[in-house]
């Protein structure tokens, strides 16, 4: 069997580490990485008043569970990919069971199950208590290689119009 | 606008306004006539990717959910918000570190159940960077769970 970084328990630890300190918006929902590896991440956010989504029911937002589904699934592709590279979410599809206890901090499990030459595939699954009694299912696909060697800071240009990429 | 409208669009900016979660990402709304735009300022904290820079792509969904309940509460803005059944989203283009737009279509509203499309760009309309595709379970059943 071939040695991949995904194969190694502390480029893992280094990775969740880089993924959810890095990512400013992981920080400010304080993001956790509990388990890492083999294509799978059990990844949490605490509950926090401030991300409450309906002030009558104290539940926490659903955009909440959606960041921490796409984080984690996308956590879960570098936990499978044989060689590193840069990925993008191209859909992300999420089906919510019930809706999640008030005060209860979030987990979601991901796993990717499958990898194309330009494809990751993920499944994840969004609870307060226990993977058993989902809050929510989702299913994502992510582009590989998503940069295409677009070098750091790319995004602070302003795209080029569709009037001009149309010759127009 | 009529009166009746102005109340709606005072009510439901209010309401969006009230969520912890929409002062958390800075969601305002604003109206033209009974066109509602949910607007997404920039700031440091939507950053998913910092090397790019790219607003996280949960950040982007959980704008166009939260556009879609508020384009919900346009039509009933008294009653219960709505509770999201299924919710999908496409991503086309990154999210660049500048303000996002939103705009929800409610393609069909029915006793129970709502389908809503959003649409988010950023510099141009012509450009759309996500959509949303959702179904919501509408208030009057949710007040009986």
């Amino acid at each position: 069997m071939t040695h991949t970084p995904a194969d190694d328990p502390d480029w893992l630890q280094n990775l969740a580490k880089t993924m959810n300190q890095g990512s400013p918006q992981a920080v400010a929902l304080g993001m956790r990485t509990l388990e890492i590896g083999g294509g799978r991440v059990i990844m949490t956010v605490p509950y926090r008043e401030d991300l409450v989504g309906d002030t009558v029911t104290g539940v926490i937002a659903g955009g909440v569970v959606t960041t921490l589904l796409d984080h984690s699934c996308g956590q879960s592709v570098y936990a499978a990919l044989p060689h590193p590279t840069t990925i993008a979410t191209l859909d992300l599809r999420i089906d919510y069971m019930r809706r999640s206890q008030p005060g209860r901090d979030i987990f979601v499990a991901a796993h990717c199950y499958r990898l194309t030459q330009s494809i990751a595939f993920v499944r994840a699954v969004a609870y307060d208590v226990s993977a058993d009694d989902p809050v929510a299912t989702a299913q994502a696909a992510f582009m590989l290689n998503a940069s295409a060697g677009r070098p750091p800071g790319a995004n602070l240009k302003p795209p080029a119009s569709q009037s001009q990429k149309a010759g127009l | 606008m009529s009166e009746d409208q102005r109340s709606v669009t005072e009510t439901v900016a209010a309401a969006v306004r009230a969520v912890p979660y929409a002062a958390f990402l800075g969601v305002e709304v604003a109206f033209n006539g009974d066109e509602m735009t949910a607007i997404l300022p920039y700031a440091p904290h939507l950053i998913g990717n910092p090397l790019l820079p790219a607003i996280h792509g949960g950040v982007l969904g959980a704008f166009m959910e939260l556009t879609a309940i508020a384009q919900l509460s346009v039509l009933h803005p008294h009653s219960r918000q709505p509770r999201s059944i299924d919710v999908s989203v496409e991503y086309l283009r990154t999210g660049r570190p500048v303000t996002t737009y939103a705009r929800a279509t409610v393609k069909k509203i029915g006793r129970r159940v709502a389908n809503v499309h959003v649409e988010a760009w950023q510099d141009q309309r012509d450009a759309p960077i996500a959509f949303l595709r959702a179904h919501f379970l509408l208030g009057a059943v949710a007040a009986q769970t």
